[in-house]
């Protein structure tokens, strides 16, 4: 068996945690794991948030974010244990054997300097090439990343490219300097499904032409089946199971690798459809100050107690419907009609009722509430502000909502900080029903969760709306997510309604250009899938 | 046009607008103390047909919004008028004296920038370190001690303790650089002290704040030294607000030491105002307000041109 790149024996990291008002707290993050990659090959790190993925990542560089520190076990580099490394030998490996491309490249790029300065910066300043031999490898790693204008590309500043060519930027920037291992920490999570696969098939180009080893980390196992030799599943910082990507995909052994398999395990029948509660008609929207519309004459319909999902990548005009809808947008041209009355174009002119019987939730629950106030608190005030109820009767109510969702009274006294993603979405669903709603705009809510808890917030809507027959406006970018819920569907692409109409007519062959790239586009949990569905490409994204 | 273009110029035709705004405000403020220039020079005793005299002569008879403009335009041609007092040309006696105030605070400025974004960069680079609480603790005690009393220190320190300084900063025309620069010693140091902690601390504070950013994180992982990741990734997306209080303390050098001229003799703008302030004398005390108006909004739209230049997305856009 050949040398061992990087392996991690027996590795242990822990950190210290300082809950508001409690003593501090030692957390271990990453507990007796142990893996190794080859020169040349990839691993694949997954698991949920929280299950150490990036703190082993970084481990390779025995790098510890914010106060983690790699308390124990061996990292071996190229057959030296690098954990007792001092700084400066460390800062001699990193950006040198090891590079590292996160998650969301928009924020790791310096906004005040050129591409070009930052992509080079490492192979210059550990002088391993000089300014102009850095200079001419990275606008050959531009060509060979698929970026445009490759000569050019570097002179630009990152506010100036998209998030997808920022995307292949950093991974020419951990290229340059020739390095023996890339970590590759979700790549491609924070991109549109379009422009996820381009990217996910350049770096796939990248790593078998360099024939660089890597560690990829993702919460998607269809992601990491396309790139992974290995793959290493992770649970609360241990190793759940570990074997070849074709093993841990066909055959997985362990109980928690199976439910990740097969995960979306919701199965939804389609309802008929029914005069609408809401209508969208010949929507025109543009923003004040810009001379383009992001909505152009859209028009859909939902019926009470049903699903609409509105799907297309970043900048569609998705959300911008939602924002015309709810009022915070008034429109340039067309109408709304909600529960049989026309609504106001502006939020001024709405009823409270209204305003009530038209609920929202988000993305990020946690942006969403205010942090210092409780849950009680929280969706307490539509109850006191709809209805007047005060005291132990709006306590009553709070508590009544709290068993819909699935959380209990022990719940009411807690602060938003001292609870889980899925439980704070829980919270935000909680306050839009507390306002006893005819319709919820559902933005993009299960997008910043992972597969598992995603699951049980879809069902728990679908359980909510059975009960309480409110309508869902879904907006999402998530294919899966589509299908589990929906009842109608709407894509959307450059702010135009491109495909309209039920569920199974609209997931149904034949497609227009726009839905097959978006439909092709999910990934699949099989190997090959990548270069299969590149070859059969009709066009390109948008956002690339 | 070019946005950074459009911008500076938009900011340029504020700050002129600002500027006869304040002109106005100088004016009106001066009208409204008891009393008027006639008055003051003859005195409470004056018989009122010489006050009547002497308003003619000087055009106080005229309507205010007259005077004000005739004042405003003579000001824009160079002409300050005369002193009440003396007779003495005001544009003549400020000219030196303007030059005193200047020299005074570029050599402070010129010593304190660099050393507070040292200093600031230092104390970031070892946060809540033993070098961090040295200088912001050293920093702090300069500011906290009152201007004068940190002069009194200074002259005593480096006058009797160890006799290196004058303790009288006398300039004269005529003298050779070299001298004033030794004259004005004493004073630049004790400024120095005065300004320096302000814009070390918004240094500090304004590096710490961009350090929490994902692509100084990248910077790390590239293997840069701490310092290197500082000066080369945090910096520049520091500027703004950095400048923006190494501008507010530069026009402080300039409008705000009369103190420290009394103490040190040093014959500047700020004693000028002061002793005419005293005596009433108007036309003085309007064109030193006008002066030290246009230094600082002068050095404010300074502030935000290279704000404005400092950020990329403004520089090049989409």
């Amino acid at each position: 068996m050949p040398e061992p790149l990087l392996e991690f024996t027996d590795l242990r990291i822990e950190a210290t945690s300082y809950p508001p008002g409690e003593a501090p707290k030692n957390l271990v993050l990453v507990d007796g794991v142990s893996v190794g990659v080859e020169k040349g090959k990839v691993l694949g790190l997954i698991g949920e948030s929280g299950a150490g993925k990036s703190t082993i990542g970084l481990a390779a560089m025995a790098f510890g974010r914010g106060g983690v520190r790699l308390t124990g076990g061996v990292i071996s580099l190229n057959g030296r244990d690098i954990r007792v490394s001092d700084p400066a030998a460390l800062r001699a490996l990193r950006g040198r054997e090891v590079t590292y491309v996160s998650q969301s490249a928009a924020a790791s790029f310096n906004p005040a300097k050129r591409l070009m300065d930052q992509v080079i910066e490492t192979s210059v300043s550990h002088g391993l090439l000089t300014k102009a031999e850095a200079e001419a490898r990275a606008v050959d790693l531009f060509r060979q990343l698929g970026l445009p204008n490759p000569d050019s590309f570097g002179q630009r500043y990152p506010h100036q490219v998209s998030g997808g060519q920022l995307q292949r930027a950093m991974t020419a920037m951990a290229l340059c300097p020739k390095p023996d291992l890339v970590i590759f920490d979700e790549p491609t999570t924070a991109l549109d499904v379009t422009t996820q696969i381009e990217v996910l098939a350049a770096i796939k180009k990248a790593i078998v032409e360099t024939g660089v080893a890597a560690l990829y980390i993702t919460h998607d196992l269809a992601v990491v089946a396309q790139v992974a030799d290995h793959i290493l599943v992770l649970r609360g910082g241990k190793k759940v199971e570990y074997g070849t990507t074709q093993q841990i995909i066909n055959d997985p052994r362990e109980g928690y690798t199976k439910a990740l398999v097969s995960v979306r395990s919701i199965e939804h029948a389609e309802k008929v459809q029914a005069a609408p509660v809401l209508s969208v008609a010949n929507v025109t929207a543009r923003y004040r100050g810009t001379q383009f519309d992001v909505l152009k004459n859209v028009t859909v319909d939902l019926a009470p107690g049903q699903t609409l999902a509105v799907v297309g990548e970043s900048g569609s005009g998705k959300s911008t419907l939602a924002r015309v809808i709810t009022g915070l947008l008034p429109p340039t041209q067309g109408r709304i009609t909600f529960a049989g009355r026309t609504l106001s174009a502006a939020l001024e002119g709405r009823s409270k009722d209204d305003l009530r019987e038209l609920q929202m939730i988000y993305q990020m629950a946690d942006t969403a509430m205010n942090p210092r106030q409780t849950v009680g608190t929280i969706i307490g005030r539509p109850i006191e502000f709809y209805f007047g109820l005060k005291g132990e009767a709006k306590r009553k109510r709070v508590q009544d909502l709290l068993d819909q969702i699935e959380m209990g009274k022990g719940y009411i006294d807690r602060y938003p900080a001292e609870l889980s993603g899925g439980q704070k979405q829980r919270v935000c669903i909680a306050r839009a029903l507390a306002a006893q709603p005819k319709l919820i705009i559902c933005d993009e809510v299960t997008s910043a969760l992972d597969p598992l808890v995603a699951d049980g917030i879809l069902k728990l809507l679908l359980n909510l709306q059975a009960e309480a027959k409110v309508a869902y406006l879904f907006i999402t970018h998530d294919i899966a997510t589509v299908r589990a819920i929906a009842d109608r569907i709407a894509v959307m692409f450059k702010g135009q309604v491109v495909r309209y109409g039920q569920k199974s007519d609209v997931l149904t062959p034949p497609f227009d250009d726009y839905t097959d790239l978006l439909l092709s586009s999910v990934p699949e949990l099989r190997v090959g899938w990548l270069e299969e569905v590149i070859a059969g490409r009709k066009m390109d994204s948008a956002g690339n | 046009m070019h946005p950074i273009l459009k911008l500076v110029v938009q900011r340029i035709a504020l700050g002129l607008i600002l500027l006869l705004a304040v002109s106005l405000v100088i004016f009106l403020g001066t009208e409204a103390l008891p009393g008027d220039t006639a008055q003051a020079i003859l005195g409470q005793s004056a018989t009122p047909e010489a006050l009547a005299n002497l308003r003619e002569k000087l055009g106080l008879t005229l309507p205010a919004h007259v005077r004000y403009i005739n004042w405003l335009w003579a000001a824009l041609h160079g002409d300050l008028g005369v002193a009440l007092t003396n007779g003495v040309d005001i544009a003549q006696a400020i000219g030196q004296r303007l030059g005193n105030t200047l020299f005074l605070a570029g050599c402070a400025a010129a010593i304190s920038v660099p050393l507070a974004i040292g200093l600031g960069l230092v104390a970031a680079r070892y946060q809540g370190r033993w070098p961090d609480k040295v200088i912001s603790g050293v920093t702090l005690t300069t500011i906290s001690l009152p201007e004068f009393v940190a002069a009194y220190f200074v002259i005593y320190l480096l006058t009797q303790v160890f006799p290196l300084f004058q303790p009288v900063a006398m300039v004269f025309p005529g003298m050779g650089f070299w001298e004033k620069l030794q004259a004005v010693a004493l004073p630049v140091i004790v400024l120095v002290m005065v300004v320096l902690a302000h814009m070390m601390r918004m240094t500090r504070a304004a590096i710490l704040n961009v350090m929490q950013s994902a692509y100084i994180e990248t910077a790390e992982l590239k293997g840069l030294s701490p310092m290197q990741v500082i000066w080369r990734h945090a910096l520049p997306n520091a500027i703004a607000p950095i400048v923006s209080v190494v501008i507010l303390n530069l026009a402080y050098l300039v409008v705000g030491v009369v103190v420290v001229e009394v103490v040190f003799g040093y014959n500047a703008l700020g004693q000028y105002l002061v002793d005419h302030v005293t005596k009433r004398d108007l036309p003085v005390v309007q064109a030193v307000g006008l002066i030290f108006a246009g230094v600082y909004i002068g050095l404010n739209i300074l502030a935000d041109v290279i704000s404005i230049i400092a950020n990329p997305r403004l520089r090049h856009p989409k």
